[in-house]
Protein backbone atom coordinates (compact mmCIF):
# COMPACT_ATOMS: atom_id res chain seq x y z
CA UNK A 1 0.00 0.00 0.00
CA UNK A 2 1.18 3.43 -0.90
CA UNK A 3 0.79 5.93 2.03
CA UNK A 4 -1.67 7.84 -0.06
CA UNK A 5 -3.64 4.88 -0.99
CA UNK A 6 -4.22 4.78 3.24
CA UNK A 7 -8.39 4.89 2.82
CA UNK A 8 -9.83 7.99 5.15
CA UNK A 9 -13.47 6.79 5.08
CA UNK A 10 -16.18 7.85 7.99
CA UNK A 11 -15.77 5.33 10.23
CA UNK A 12 -17.46 4.47 13.78
CA UNK A 13 -13.27 5.23 14.80
CA UNK A 14 -13.79 8.61 14.36
CA UNK A 15 -15.33 8.85 17.92
CA UNK A 16 -11.99 7.96 19.55
CA UNK A 17 -8.80 7.51 17.82
CA UNK A 18 -7.30 6.91 13.98
CA UNK A 19 -5.15 3.80 13.22
CA UNK A 20 -1.70 4.01 12.63
CA UNK A 21 -1.13 2.31 9.10
CA UNK A 22 2.73 0.98 7.55
CA UNK A 23 2.54 1.99 4.07
CA UNK A 24 5.65 2.79 1.63
CA UNK A 25 6.53 6.46 0.62
CA UNK A 26 7.76 7.70 -3.13
CA UNK A 27 11.59 6.49 -2.48
CA UNK A 28 9.92 2.71 -1.46
CA UNK A 29 10.73 3.43 2.21
CA UNK A 30 8.20 2.19 5.08
CA UNK A 31 6.61 5.39 7.11
CA UNK A 32 3.42 5.38 9.00
CA UNK A 33 0.57 7.42 8.66
CA UNK A 34 -2.89 7.58 10.29
CA UNK A 35 -6.07 6.71 8.77
CA UNK A 36 -9.68 7.66 9.96
CA UNK A 37 -11.21 4.34 8.71
CA UNK A 38 -11.73 2.45 5.80
CA UNK A 39 -15.59 1.51 4.57
CA UNK A 40 -14.86 -2.13 3.94
CA UNK A 41 -14.11 -2.16 7.88
CA UNK A 42 -16.83 -0.17 8.52
CA UNK A 43 -19.69 -2.17 6.60
CA UNK A 44 -18.12 -5.94 8.42
CA UNK A 45 -18.86 -3.85 12.22
CA UNK A 46 -22.10 -2.70 10.65
CA UNK A 47 -23.47 -6.10 9.53
CA UNK A 48 -22.38 -7.80 12.59
CA UNK A 49 -23.86 -5.49 14.63
CA UNK A 50 -27.45 -5.75 12.46
CA UNK A 51 -27.20 -9.20 13.34
CA UNK A 52 -26.26 -8.91 17.19
CA UNK A 53 -29.11 -6.52 16.96
CA UNK A 54 -31.43 -8.95 15.08
CA UNK A 55 -30.59 -11.59 17.15
CA UNK A 56 -31.65 -9.02 20.04
CA UNK A 57 -34.88 -8.25 18.84
CA UNK A 58 -35.37 -12.52 18.38
CA UNK A 59 -34.42 -13.16 21.86
CA UNK A 60 -37.07 -10.69 23.03
CA UNK A 61 -39.77 -12.07 21.01
CA UNK A 62 -38.99 -15.67 22.10
CA UNK A 63 -39.04 -14.30 25.79
CA UNK A 64 -42.78 -12.70 25.57
CA UNK A 65 -43.96 -15.38 23.85
CA UNK A 66 -42.63 -18.01 26.70
CA UNK A 67 -40.38 -20.22 24.73
CA UNK A 68 -37.52 -18.62 26.88
CA UNK A 69 -36.36 -17.25 30.06
CA UNK A 70 -35.14 -13.41 30.27
CA UNK A 71 -31.08 -15.30 30.47
CA UNK A 72 -31.33 -15.16 26.33
CA UNK A 73 -32.80 -11.51 25.84
CA UNK A 74 -30.10 -10.40 28.25
CA UNK A 75 -27.40 -13.01 26.45
CA UNK A 76 -27.70 -11.77 23.56
CA UNK A 77 -27.94 -8.38 24.39
CA UNK A 78 -24.79 -8.88 25.89
CA UNK A 79 -23.14 -10.27 22.38
CA UNK A 80 -22.80 -13.56 24.85
CA UNK A 81 -22.77 -17.69 24.29
CA UNK A 82 -22.95 -20.27 26.65
CA UNK A 83 -20.04 -20.22 27.22
CA UNK A 84 -18.85 -16.79 28.04
CA UNK A 85 -22.17 -16.53 30.15
CA UNK A 86 -20.96 -19.84 31.86
CA UNK A 87 -17.27 -18.55 32.76
CA UNK A 88 -19.12 -15.45 34.17
CA UNK A 89 -21.16 -17.31 36.47
CA UNK A 90 -19.23 -20.04 37.15
CA UNK A 91 -22.29 -22.51 36.24
CA UNK A 92 -22.03 -25.25 33.99
CA UNK A 93 -22.96 -25.08 30.41
CA UNK A 94 -25.91 -27.13 30.30
CA UNK A 95 -27.20 -25.45 34.05
CA UNK A 96 -27.13 -22.13 32.05
CA UNK A 97 -28.83 -24.21 29.09
CA UNK A 98 -31.52 -25.28 32.07
CA UNK A 99 -31.89 -21.60 33.31
CA UNK A 100 -32.85 -20.73 29.72
CA UNK A 101 -36.22 -22.48 30.18
CA UNK A 102 -39.20 -20.19 31.59
CA UNK A 103 -40.53 -23.15 34.08
CA UNK A 104 -36.86 -23.20 35.41
CA UNK A 105 -35.96 -19.82 35.34
CA UNK A 106 -39.07 -19.23 37.53
CA UNK A 107 -37.95 -21.12 40.48
CA UNK A 108 -34.46 -19.65 40.56
CA UNK A 109 -33.00 -18.67 43.85
CA UNK A 110 -32.35 -14.93 44.93
CA UNK A 111 -28.64 -15.68 44.77
CA UNK A 112 -28.46 -17.08 41.27
CA UNK A 113 -30.58 -14.33 39.78
CA UNK A 114 -28.13 -12.58 41.69
CA UNK A 115 -25.34 -13.86 39.94
CA UNK A 116 -27.07 -13.35 36.60
CA UNK A 117 -27.86 -9.69 37.53
CA UNK A 118 -24.33 -9.04 38.51
CA UNK A 119 -22.55 -10.44 34.84
CA UNK A 120 -25.56 -8.68 32.80
CA UNK A 121 -25.00 -5.13 34.97
CA UNK A 122 -28.69 -4.81 36.10
CA UNK A 123 -31.10 -5.51 39.34
CA UNK A 124 -32.54 -8.64 39.77
CA UNK A 125 -35.89 -6.88 38.87
CA UNK A 126 -34.76 -5.63 35.72
CA UNK A 127 -33.31 -9.05 34.69
CA UNK A 128 -37.19 -10.50 35.69
CA UNK A 129 -39.02 -8.15 33.76
CA UNK A 130 -36.30 -7.46 30.77
CA UNK A 131 -35.28 -4.47 30.85
CA UNK A 132 -31.89 -3.15 29.98
CA UNK A 133 -30.43 0.42 31.54
CA UNK A 134 -33.73 0.28 34.12
CA UNK A 135 -35.56 1.85 31.35
CA UNK B 1 1.70 8.75 41.17
CA UNK B 2 2.43 9.19 37.53
CA UNK B 3 5.86 7.47 35.65
CA UNK B 4 7.38 9.50 33.41
CA UNK B 5 6.30 6.81 30.28
CA UNK B 6 6.11 8.08 26.66
CA UNK B 7 3.04 6.96 24.47
CA UNK B 8 3.86 6.07 21.07
CA UNK B 9 1.06 4.76 19.01
CA UNK B 10 1.37 1.26 17.24
CA UNK B 11 -0.27 -0.38 14.57
CA UNK B 12 -0.79 -3.79 16.78
CA UNK B 13 -1.14 -3.60 20.50
CA UNK B 14 1.17 -6.12 21.18
CA UNK B 15 3.88 -4.83 19.33
CA UNK B 16 3.05 -1.12 20.96
CA UNK B 17 3.11 -2.31 24.51
CA UNK B 18 6.33 -4.76 23.45
CA UNK B 19 8.05 -1.33 21.86
CA UNK B 20 6.59 1.15 24.29
CA UNK B 21 8.21 -0.80 27.51
CA UNK B 22 11.90 -1.52 25.90
CA UNK B 23 11.74 1.72 25.08
CA UNK B 24 11.23 2.75 28.77
CA UNK B 25 13.85 0.52 30.06
CA UNK B 26 16.50 2.17 27.99
CA UNK B 27 16.57 0.42 24.82
CA UNK B 28 15.73 3.40 22.43
CA UNK B 29 16.73 1.13 19.12
CA UNK B 30 13.66 -0.52 19.17
CA UNK B 31 10.65 -0.04 16.73
CA UNK B 32 7.37 -1.56 16.37
CA UNK B 33 8.60 -3.24 13.40
CA UNK B 34 11.67 -4.74 14.56
CA UNK B 35 9.32 -5.91 17.71
CA UNK B 36 6.88 -7.41 15.88
CA UNK B 37 9.69 -9.07 13.48
CA UNK B 38 11.99 -10.08 16.00
CA UNK B 39 8.39 -11.53 18.03
CA UNK B 40 7.56 -13.69 15.42
CA UNK B 41 4.23 -12.01 15.26
CA UNK B 42 3.00 -13.02 12.06
CA UNK B 43 0.41 -16.20 12.81
CA UNK B 44 -2.71 -17.71 11.21
CA UNK B 45 -4.99 -20.24 12.54
CA UNK B 46 -8.59 -21.37 11.31
CA UNK B 47 -9.44 -24.14 13.70
CA UNK B 48 -12.67 -26.40 12.13
CA UNK B 49 -15.59 -27.69 14.10
CA UNK B 50 -15.49 -24.29 16.61
CA UNK B 51 -17.13 -21.71 16.50
CA UNK B 52 -16.70 -17.90 17.75
CA UNK B 53 -19.38 -15.47 18.12
CA UNK B 54 -20.98 -17.48 15.81
CA UNK B 55 -18.54 -17.17 13.06
CA UNK B 56 -15.43 -19.27 11.88
CA UNK B 57 -12.54 -19.79 14.45
CA UNK B 58 -9.87 -17.52 12.60
CA UNK B 59 -6.80 -15.79 14.10
CA UNK B 60 -4.41 -13.95 12.59
CA UNK B 61 -2.40 -13.43 16.27
CA UNK B 62 -0.39 -15.84 18.25
CA UNK B 63 -1.48 -15.94 22.08
CA UNK B 64 -1.45 -12.67 23.76
CA UNK B 65 2.23 -12.65 25.47
CA UNK B 66 3.92 -13.90 22.93
CA UNK B 67 5.27 -11.61 20.98
CA UNK B 68 6.94 -9.30 24.42
CA UNK B 69 8.20 -12.87 25.43
CA UNK B 70 9.53 -13.86 22.10
CA UNK B 71 11.03 -10.81 21.59
CA UNK B 72 12.50 -9.99 25.08
CA UNK B 73 14.26 -13.52 24.93
CA UNK B 74 15.76 -12.81 21.54
CA UNK B 75 17.17 -9.43 22.98
CA UNK B 76 18.91 -11.72 26.32
CA UNK B 77 15.87 -9.52 28.45
CA UNK B 78 15.09 -11.32 31.69
CA UNK B 79 11.36 -10.41 32.36
CA UNK B 80 8.04 -11.18 34.52
CA UNK B 81 5.08 -12.74 33.47
CA UNK B 82 2.24 -13.64 35.50
CA UNK B 83 -1.52 -14.93 35.92
CA UNK B 84 -3.54 -14.75 39.30
CA UNK B 85 -6.41 -16.44 40.30
CA UNK B 86 -7.09 -13.80 42.79
CA UNK B 87 -8.00 -10.03 41.79
CA UNK B 88 -6.88 -8.58 45.20
CA UNK B 89 -3.32 -9.92 44.28
CA UNK B 90 -3.41 -8.88 40.95
CA UNK B 91 -4.45 -5.53 42.15
CA UNK B 92 -1.75 -5.48 44.63
CA UNK B 93 1.16 -6.63 42.21
CA UNK B 94 0.11 -3.98 40.43
CA UNK B 95 0.14 -1.13 42.31
CA UNK B 96 4.00 -2.71 43.68
CA UNK B 97 5.22 -2.29 40.42
CA UNK B 98 3.99 1.17 39.75
CA UNK B 99 5.62 2.05 43.51
CA UNK B 100 8.89 0.48 42.67
CA UNK B 101 8.64 3.06 39.02
CA UNK B 102 7.92 -0.18 36.60
CA UNK B 103 4.74 0.36 33.61
CA UNK B 104 3.39 -3.06 33.31
CA UNK B 105 1.77 -4.40 30.80
CA UNK B 106 -2.01 -6.05 30.51
CA UNK B 107 -3.83 -8.38 28.85
CA UNK B 108 -7.35 -7.45 29.00
CA UNK B 109 -10.75 -8.24 27.40
CA UNK B 110 -12.24 -5.28 25.25
CA UNK B 111 -15.64 -6.26 26.11
CA UNK B 112 -15.89 -3.65 29.74
CA UNK B 113 -13.20 -1.44 28.24
CA UNK B 114 -15.19 1.69 28.94
CA UNK B 115 -12.82 3.87 26.97
CA UNK B 116 -13.69 2.08 23.71
CA UNK B 117 -16.60 2.79 21.73
CA UNK B 118 -19.49 0.81 22.28
CA UNK B 119 -19.24 -0.71 18.35
CA UNK B 120 -15.76 -2.01 19.22
CA UNK B 121 -16.76 -3.88 22.54
CA UNK B 122 -16.95 -7.20 21.93
CA UNK B 123 -15.88 -10.34 24.25
CA UNK B 124 -12.38 -10.29 22.81
CA UNK B 125 -9.58 -11.08 25.25
CA UNK B 126 -6.22 -10.71 23.76
CA UNK B 127 -6.09 -6.81 23.92
CA UNK B 128 -2.69 -5.89 25.32
CA UNK B 129 -2.37 -1.79 27.28
CA UNK B 130 0.39 -0.44 29.66
CA UNK B 131 -0.73 1.17 33.43
CA UNK B 132 2.28 3.90 33.86
CA UNK B 133 0.31 5.57 37.05
CA UNK B 134 -2.03 5.44 39.50
CA UNK B 135 -4.24 8.11 41.06
CA UNK B 136 -6.96 7.97 43.96
CA UNK B 137 -9.02 5.06 42.38
CA UNK B 138 -8.10 5.74 38.77
CA UNK B 139 -5.23 4.16 36.67
CA UNK B 140 -3.44 5.79 34.01
CA UNK B 141 -3.60 3.71 30.85
CA UNK B 142 -1.44 3.55 27.59
CA UNK B 143 -3.27 1.44 25.30
CA UNK B 144 -1.05 1.71 22.27
CA UNK B 145 -4.04 2.18 19.59
CA UNK B 146 -5.13 5.04 20.99
CA UNK B 147 -3.60 8.28 19.50
CA UNK B 148 -3.04 9.63 23.58
CA UNK B 149 -3.26 8.19 26.86
CA UNK B 150 -6.38 7.90 28.83
CA UNK B 151 -7.62 6.75 32.05
CA UNK B 152 -9.99 3.69 33.42
CA UNK B 153 -10.57 3.50 37.20
CA UNK B 154 -9.79 0.91 39.50
CA UNK B 155 -13.13 -1.14 39.13
CA UNK B 156 -13.06 -1.08 35.22
CA UNK B 157 -9.37 -2.14 35.16
CA UNK B 158 -10.25 -5.66 37.16
CA UNK B 159 -12.70 -5.99 35.07
CA UNK B 160 -11.21 -6.32 31.62
CA UNK B 161 -8.35 -8.23 33.45
CA UNK B 162 -10.53 -10.67 34.66
CA UNK B 163 -13.22 -11.28 31.54
CA UNK B 164 -14.10 -14.29 30.99
CA UNK B 165 -14.22 -16.43 27.38
CA UNK B 166 -11.54 -17.90 25.22
CA UNK B 167 -7.67 -16.50 25.82
CA UNK B 168 -9.66 -15.32 29.07
CA UNK B 169 -5.99 -12.93 30.67
CA UNK B 170 -6.49 -13.88 34.38
CA UNK B 171 -5.38 -10.71 35.14
CA UNK B 172 -1.76 -11.52 33.03
CA UNK B 173 0.77 -8.97 34.02
CA UNK B 174 4.62 -8.38 31.98
CA UNK B 175 7.53 -6.26 31.78
CA UNK B 176 10.78 -6.02 31.63
CA UNK B 177 12.47 -7.05 34.64
CA UNK B 178 16.59 -6.81 34.27
CA UNK B 179 17.71 -4.18 31.21
CA UNK B 180 21.21 -5.14 30.45
CA UNK B 181 22.88 -3.24 27.26
CA UNK B 182 21.55 -4.74 24.05
CA UNK B 183 24.51 -4.66 21.38
CA UNK B 184 24.62 -4.82 17.93
CA UNK B 185 25.40 -7.64 17.48
CA UNK B 186 22.50 -9.18 19.59
CA UNK B 187 20.16 -7.37 17.27
CA UNK B 188 21.45 -8.81 14.57
CA UNK B 189 21.04 -12.38 16.29
CA UNK B 190 17.54 -11.43 17.66
CA UNK B 191 16.29 -10.48 13.68
CA UNK B 192 17.33 -13.29 12.15
CA UNK B 193 15.63 -15.96 14.60
CA UNK B 194 12.69 -14.12 13.92
CA UNK B 195 13.03 -14.62 10.74
CA UNK B 196 13.34 -17.91 11.15
CA UNK B 197 10.56 -19.00 13.33
CA UNK B 198 8.15 -16.52 11.36
CA UNK B 199 8.93 -18.17 7.99
CA UNK B 200 9.49 -22.12 9.74
CA UNK B 201 6.20 -21.27 11.15
CA UNK B 202 3.70 -20.17 8.13
CA UNK B 203 5.65 -22.82 5.56
CA UNK B 204 7.25 -25.72 7.50
CA UNK B 205 4.73 -26.61 10.52
CA UNK B 206 2.96 -29.80 8.87
CA UNK B 207 -0.85 -28.97 10.69
CA UNK B 208 -2.73 -28.23 7.69
CA UNK B 209 -4.85 -25.47 9.64
CA UNK B 210 -1.46 -23.40 10.88
CA UNK B 211 0.40 -21.28 8.35
CA UNK B 212 0.06 -21.12 4.75
CA UNK B 213 -1.88 -24.57 4.58
CA UNK B 214 -4.67 -22.88 7.17
CA UNK B 215 -4.78 -20.16 5.10
CA UNK B 216 -5.40 -22.66 1.97
CA UNK B 217 -7.90 -24.33 4.04
CA UNK B 218 -10.09 -21.04 4.96
CA UNK B 219 -10.08 -20.97 1.34
CA UNK B 220 -11.43 -24.26 0.59
CA UNK B 221 -14.28 -23.79 3.21
CA UNK B 222 -15.16 -20.11 2.04
CA UNK B 223 -16.23 -21.88 -1.45
CA UNK B 224 -18.37 -24.31 0.50
CA UNK B 225 -20.04 -21.25 2.71
CA UNK B 226 -23.02 -20.50 0.23
CA UNK B 227 -23.73 -23.61 -0.06
CA UNK B 228 -23.98 -24.80 3.38
CA UNK B 229 -25.07 -21.32 4.87
CA UNK B 230 -27.13 -19.60 2.58
CA UNK B 231 -25.16 -15.93 0.99
CA UNK B 232 -26.54 -14.10 4.17
CA UNK B 233 -24.68 -16.45 6.42
CA UNK B 234 -21.79 -17.00 4.64
CA UNK B 235 -21.15 -12.72 4.24
CA UNK B 236 -21.47 -12.92 8.05
CA UNK B 237 -18.99 -15.43 7.96
CA UNK B 238 -16.69 -13.10 5.64
CA UNK B 239 -17.67 -10.44 8.09
CA UNK B 240 -16.19 -11.66 10.82
CA UNK B 241 -12.69 -12.92 8.63
CA UNK B 242 -12.15 -9.36 7.93
CA UNK B 243 -12.77 -7.85 11.35
CA UNK B 244 -10.19 -10.79 12.59
CA UNK B 245 -8.01 -9.40 9.78
CA UNK B 246 -8.47 -5.95 9.92
CA UNK B 247 -10.17 -4.89 12.42
CA UNK B 248 -8.53 -2.33 15.14
CA UNK B 249 -4.58 -3.84 16.14
CA UNK B 250 -4.99 -5.46 12.41
CA UNK B 251 -3.65 -9.02 11.21
CA UNK B 252 -4.06 -9.47 7.57
CA UNK B 253 -2.80 -6.93 5.21
CA UNK B 254 -1.81 -4.89 8.56
CA UNK B 255 0.29 -7.53 9.38
CA UNK B 256 1.64 -7.95 6.14
CA UNK B 257 3.03 -4.46 5.45
CA UNK B 258 4.23 -4.05 8.96
CA UNK B 259 6.31 -7.54 8.40
CA UNK B 260 7.78 -5.63 5.12
CA UNK B 261 8.51 -2.51 6.97
CA UNK B 262 10.33 -5.02 9.44
CA UNK B 263 12.47 -6.78 6.59
CA UNK B 264 13.51 -2.77 5.40
CA UNK B 265 14.83 -1.72 9.18
CA UNK B 266 16.36 -5.54 9.72
CA UNK B 267 18.28 -4.80 6.36
CA UNK B 268 19.95 -1.57 8.42
CA UNK B 269 21.07 -4.23 10.53
CA UNK B 270 21.70 -7.29 8.66
CA UNK B 271 22.68 -6.45 5.03
CA UNK B 272 21.43 -9.19 3.04
CA UNK B 273 19.92 -7.65 0.00
CA UNK B 274 17.35 -10.62 -0.44
CA UNK B 275 15.59 -8.69 2.18
CA UNK B 276 14.39 -5.76 0.73
CA UNK B 277 13.28 -7.78 -2.36
CA UNK B 278 11.01 -9.86 -0.24
CA UNK B 279 10.05 -7.06 1.75
CA UNK B 280 8.75 -5.60 -1.76
CA UNK B 281 6.71 -9.46 -1.76
CA UNK B 282 5.22 -8.63 1.41
CA UNK B 283 3.77 -5.01 0.53
CA UNK B 284 2.34 -6.82 -2.81
CA UNK B 285 0.76 -9.66 -0.24
CA UNK B 286 -0.52 -7.45 1.62
CA UNK B 287 -2.23 -5.44 -1.47
CA UNK B 288 -3.91 -8.85 -2.01
CA UNK B 289 -5.28 -9.02 1.59
CA UNK B 290 -6.75 -5.87 1.09
CA UNK B 291 -8.32 -6.64 -2.32
CA UNK B 292 -9.83 -9.69 -0.72
CA UNK B 293 -11.41 -7.77 1.92
CA UNK B 294 -13.11 -5.74 -0.85
CA UNK B 295 -14.45 -9.06 -2.49
CA UNK B 296 -15.19 -10.20 0.30
CA UNK B 297 -17.40 -6.96 1.22
CA UNK B 298 -19.28 -7.00 -2.10
CA UNK B 299 -20.44 -10.10 -0.15
CA UNK B 300 -21.53 -9.45 3.00
CA UNK B 301 -23.01 -6.08 1.74
CA UNK B 302 -25.60 -8.19 -0.27
CA UNK B 303 -24.44 -6.57 -3.65
CA UNK B 304 -22.73 -10.22 -4.93
CA UNK B 305 -24.42 -13.20 -3.72
CA UNK B 306 -23.47 -15.71 -6.49
CA UNK B 307 -21.64 -18.87 -5.53
CA UNK B 308 -19.30 -17.69 -8.45
CA UNK B 309 -18.22 -14.38 -5.91
CA UNK B 310 -17.58 -17.04 -3.03
CA UNK B 311 -15.21 -18.76 -5.33
CA UNK B 312 -13.57 -15.77 -6.54
CA UNK B 313 -12.96 -15.18 -2.79
CA UNK B 314 -11.63 -18.26 -2.35
CA UNK B 315 -9.06 -17.89 -5.26
CA UNK B 316 -8.18 -15.16 -4.18
CA UNK B 317 -6.94 -16.43 -1.02
CA UNK B 318 -5.32 -19.28 -2.63
CA UNK B 319 -3.14 -16.91 -4.64
CA UNK B 320 -2.28 -14.96 -1.28
CA UNK B 321 -1.19 -18.52 0.26
CA UNK B 322 1.22 -19.42 -3.08
CA UNK B 323 2.75 -15.73 -2.65
CA UNK B 324 3.27 -15.62 0.66
CA UNK B 325 4.49 -19.94 0.83
CA UNK B 326 7.52 -18.38 -1.95
CA UNK B 327 8.04 -15.07 0.20
CA UNK B 328 8.22 -17.38 3.62
CA UNK B 329 10.05 -20.12 1.51
CA UNK B 330 12.68 -17.26 0.51
CA UNK B 331 13.51 -15.91 3.75
CA UNK B 332 13.82 -19.69 5.06
CA UNK B 333 16.45 -20.11 2.67
CA UNK B 334 18.32 -17.41 3.26
CA UNK B 335 22.06 -18.35 4.28
CA UNK B 336 22.78 -15.79 7.56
Amino acid sequence: MKKDEIPQDPSPLDKFTKEVCYAVDETGEYTTALSRGWQVKADALGITWEEAQARTANAREKVKSGEASPILFFMELNMMDLAIVAAYTGFWQWTVKRHLKPDVFKNLSEKKLQKYAEVFDVTVAELKNMNPNGA
Amino acid sequence: MELNFQHIQAAHCENGVTTNLLKHSGFHQITEPLAFGIGAGIFYIHIPFLKISGGPAISFRTMPGQIFTRTCRALGVKIERKTFSSKEKAQQFLDDCLAKGQPAGCQVGVYHLTYFPKEFRFHFNAHNLVVYGKEGDTYMVSDPVMETVTTISAHDLERVRFAKGALAPNGQIYFPKQMKAISEEQIKRAIVKGIKHASWFMTETPVPILGVAGIRFTAGRIKTWRESLGPRRGGLYLAQLVRMGEEIGTGGAGFRFVYAAFLQQAHAFVPKDELLEISKQFTAIGDLWRASSVQASGIYKGRMTEQQDFNVMGDMLLNIADKEKAAFKALYKIKW
